[in-house]
């Protein structure tokens, strides 16, 4: 018998940890952010006032929690799918490095006032830069190591990963084109309604690349692991992958509905985005059908749950989304609270939900053990789901509220209600949804302790001491 | 063969992006910022002013304003003041550009309309403490911008995005604090396009009567107006904050009525003519002049 292939896994336990930290300071700071929003007071000083903690709470979100677990499940599945071990452990080791850098480096200076503005491109170009290398580097190796695979076939998860190597180069560097001034400050290279459009056409496909696409690749990978069952359809997986890449990058103007940039691109972008549903609900109904037969394991495995109701979210966020990109909806809850509540169901309800699921299953693997308790998993799940749900409901209700009195007028052309009117309707939302973020770091806390015990479990295990 | 040449799935995927990418995002190019789009009367920005952009920037202000009016009558009603939607040209000296994606405050891309006093008391008064202006408001306290301003690389700005300036503009920096930079940023917004104040002049009409004496009529609509519109200058009791004193008024009912309606903006009276009808400022007018709570 040949010997099983000798994968390299220290800096996918590197990742998950750095990530796992990098999430919970998201998540604190999006518990401080929402406390201000409700009693400014607490704009104590000015590094920590809102508008310099909120590019924080997004950046260590999207990048530390979600970039910095993607990097570590695309180490774990490209190894195990390509039969290969990682092409540089090395280089692997200088990543995470260099993203820890990069992340510690990007909350000091956006605490600093540092900032470029453009939503989710807030970092100055140096750090840019930084982040433009960490990103290539971490390609590199993964591509490498699928160029030098030992299993012919290419599952569909590394279709979803290698678009997302690309895509997210291209947007990323696009983006943050500009005119230095010093080493603090740039300038866009674009200006105005061009760079409006150029942002929006990099926001929208960060949710792509960044927020769907990965996410896609570990559920495709994780839900056959979890459930000993291949997925569904492979062609379908294969149709939907094709068609989301080509749809997605049409859509960037439906968030400038109603906005200076020329209208056909508004139209164009409408149309897309309700096509888009077609190949996102591909993907939910390959996850659903290959449940078929066996979906007491609803209840039997708590990692199905996780999978599962992970991507139920996708599915009613690409529902929403669509409804959200026609003009007279987007007319009614554009810049109001009902945004946060479709990024927070995707960001925690989706993206969360599989990157906990993926989480434990990586951990108790790399551990050789059971997860340490069962128990906890699901109180963990419960607390975050519960915490999550309060979070988007309270927003979609302030947010259809605030949205309607905006748009209410007389019968004589005048508005009925004053901005403070209606900003004052939402402040019992604020509060609640508060304390909605309490209870999902409660869970939070729950999931480290969890993963924390079964890491020491494995180490203590015989066949560990035996190594 | 794709399911087998990971360089050919890559070179394919990235054509497939580009599609997309090139017709909504690189095409545009050609028309965005073009003749069509440019509006002649749109200025650059003075030294003052951009700097007090950055500071915007550095703030992160863009977290709660947008600034960008859409063309929904609403939108054009809330924040237009008097300018209307907002125009492509009207950014061609914007970068980046600060449309932003939330309102949790109002929007700001009109708003040097809407507080035109020179001195800029009121943004003064309300940065330092928003509170003391709007009690409800959740805007952080900005008191620390109260310091003296870098104005190290104020001439490299205006060098690196091709702005004019004259020695005068650099001058005008001295002794300046951050305050006054994004007070002035404030100032510019949206004053550059033509508005409709001559319209404003016009509606006073030749004789000037006042259709509503009565003021138990029409104090509970008048109050309203006035705690949204006059209440944070003039104080929720009219007893007078950053403008005079209202209360019982003696000003004749003509003077009153085309003070409001045309403004003394060198002083930071703003013209309400536009953005309130004759009947709504009659009844304002009846309702200053009560002397009475
Ligand atoms: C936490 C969100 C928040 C932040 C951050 C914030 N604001 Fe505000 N802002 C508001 C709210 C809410 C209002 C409306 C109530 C009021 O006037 O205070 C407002 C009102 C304003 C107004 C008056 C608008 C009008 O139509 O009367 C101006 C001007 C303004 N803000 C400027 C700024 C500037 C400049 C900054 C950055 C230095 C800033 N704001 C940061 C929330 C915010
Ligand atoms: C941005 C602040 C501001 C707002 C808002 C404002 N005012 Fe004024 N108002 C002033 C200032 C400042 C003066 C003093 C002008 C001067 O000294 O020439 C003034 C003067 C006046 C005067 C003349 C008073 C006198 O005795 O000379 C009247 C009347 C008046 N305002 C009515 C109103 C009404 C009615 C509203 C609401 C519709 C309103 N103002 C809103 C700042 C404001
Ligand atoms: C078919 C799929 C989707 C479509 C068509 C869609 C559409 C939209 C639209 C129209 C907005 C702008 C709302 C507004 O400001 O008025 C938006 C915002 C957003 N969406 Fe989605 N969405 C989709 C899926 C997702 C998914 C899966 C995520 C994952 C987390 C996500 C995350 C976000 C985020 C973070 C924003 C906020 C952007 C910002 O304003 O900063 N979306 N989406
Ligand atoms: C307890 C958990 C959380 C709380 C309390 C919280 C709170 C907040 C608040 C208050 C805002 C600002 C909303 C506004 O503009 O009005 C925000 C925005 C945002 N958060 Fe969170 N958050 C949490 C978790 C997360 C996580 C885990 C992620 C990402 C993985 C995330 C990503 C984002 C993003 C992308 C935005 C910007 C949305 C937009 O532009 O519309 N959040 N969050």
């Amino acid at each position: 018998m040949k010997a099983p292939t000798q994968y390299v896994d220290d800096s996918v336990k590197g990742f998950i940890t750095w990530s796992i930290i990098w999430g919970t300071i998201a998540v604190v700071v999006g518990i401080l952010i929402s406390l201000q929003l409700a009693w400014p007071q607490l704009n104590v000083a000015p590094y920590l006032t809102y508008g310099r903690l909120r590019p924080i709470h997004t950046n260590a979100g999207i990048f530390g929690w979600g970039i910095g677990s993607f990097i570590a499940m695309f180490f774990y599945i490209t190894q195990r799918l390509t039969k290969t071990p990682l092409w540089s452990p090395k280089l692997a080791r200088v990543t995470l490095w260099i993203f820890n850098v990069a992340i510690a480096s990007a909350a000091v200076t956006l605490a600093m006032g540092i900032n470029r503005t453009k939503e989710y491109a807030e970092l100055e170009w140096p750090l840019a830069i930084v982040v433009a290398i960490l990103w290539v580097l971490f390609s590199i190796n993964v591509f490498m190591t699928i160029l030098k695979r030992k299993e012919e076939q290419m599952y569909i998860s590394l279709w979803y990963i290698m678009a997302a190597l690309v895509g997210v180069t291209v947007l990323y560097v696009v983006n943050n084109l500009g005119m230095p001034l010093h080493l603090f400050k740039s300038y866009s290279a674009f200006s105005g309604t061009n760079d409006a459009n150029v942002q929006w056409w990099y926001g929208h496909n960060a949710v792509a690349m960044v927020l769907t696409v990965p996410p896609l690749a570990i559920f495709y990978y994780f839900l056959p692991k979890i459930t000993n069952n291949p997925i569904y359809s492979h062609r379908m997986g294969i149709i939907a992958f094709w068609s989301l890449i080509f749809m997605y990058l049409w859509t960037g103007a439906h968030h400038l509905l109603w906005t200076p940039v020329p209208d056909w691109i508004q139209t164009v972008a409408m149309a897309l985005s309700i096509m888009l549903i077609a190949p996102s609900w591909g993907a939910v109904m390959n996850g659903y059908l290959t449940m078929n037969g066996q979906w007491e394991k609803m209840k039997t495995n708590y990692l199905v749950k996780f999978m599962i109701v992970g991507i139920t979210f996708y599915g009613l966020q690409t529902l929403q989304g669509p409804m959200q990109s026609i003009r007279s909806f987007s007319a009614f809850i554009h810049f109001t609270d009902w945004v946060p509540g479709h990024v927070h169901m995707g960001t925690m309800g989706w993206v969360s939900m599989i990157l906990f699921g993926a989480t434990y299953y990586v951990t108790t693997t790399l551990s050789e053990t059971e997860i340490y308790s069962v128990k906890l998993a699901n109180i963990h799940f419960w607390l975050v789901l519960i915490g999550q749900l309060i979070y988007s409901i309270t927003m979609w209700i302030a947010g259809v509220q605030q949205g309607s009195m905006l748009l209410a007028t007389n019968p004589d052309g005048t508005l009925h209600y004053s901005f403070m009117e209606t900003m004052i309707a939402i402040f019992p939302y604020y509060k609640i949804r508060a304390i909605s973020g309490f209870i999902y770091l409660a869970g939070l806390i729950v999931f480290i302790y969890n993963i924390y015990k079964t890491f020491q479990k494995g180490e203590n295990s015989p066949t560990a001491k035996a190594k | 063969m794709l399911e087998k040449n990971p360089v050919i799935f890559i070179i394919l995927a990235f054509v497939v992006i580009m599609v997309g990418t090139s017709v909504t995002m690189i095409a545009p190019f050609k028309w965005i910022n073009g003749p069509g789009d440019r509006i002649a009367e749109v200025k650059p920005y003075t030294p003052l002013q951009q700097e007090g952009r950055d500071l915007y920037m550095r703030e992160g202000c863009n977290n709660c304003h947008s600034q960008v009016v859409r063309t929904l009558a609403a939108d054009v009603e809330r924040y237009g003041n008097g300018g209307g939607y907002s125009k492509s040209g009207e950014f061609f000296y914007d970068r980046p550009h600060l449309w932003g994606s939330r309102r949790t405050g109002p929007d700001l891309a009109r708003i040097g309309l809407k507080y035109p006093d020179p001195k800029g008391a009121w943004h003064r008064k309300h940065m330092e403490n928003p509170q003391s202006v709007v009690p409800a408001s959740n805007m952080p306290s900005y008191a620390f911008l109260n310091q003296a301003l870098d104005t190290t690389y104020s001439e490299r700005k205006m060098k690196l995005l091709k702005f004019p300036y004259t020695q005068a503009d650099l001058d005008d920096l001295k002794g300046k604090s951050e305050m006054d930079a994004i007070i002035a940023y404030m100032r510019k917004l949206g004053t550059d396009i033509p508005v409709k104040k001559a319209e404003a002049a016009v509606l006073v009409p030749a004789v000037l009567n006042n259709p509503y004496t009565d003021v138990k009529a029409v104090k509970e609509e008048a109050e309203a107006i006035y705690k949204q519109q006059c209440a944070s200058c003039h104080g929720e009791k009219r007893e007078g904050t950053l403008g005079p004193a209202l209360k019982g008024s003696a000003k004749s009912d003509a003077d009153l009525f085309k003070i409001i309606s045309n403004g003394i903006e060198a002083n930071g009276m703003p013209t309400f003519g536009a953005a309130l009808d004759e009947q709504k400022i009659w009844k304002l007018v009846t309702y200053i002049k009560l002397d009475t709570k």
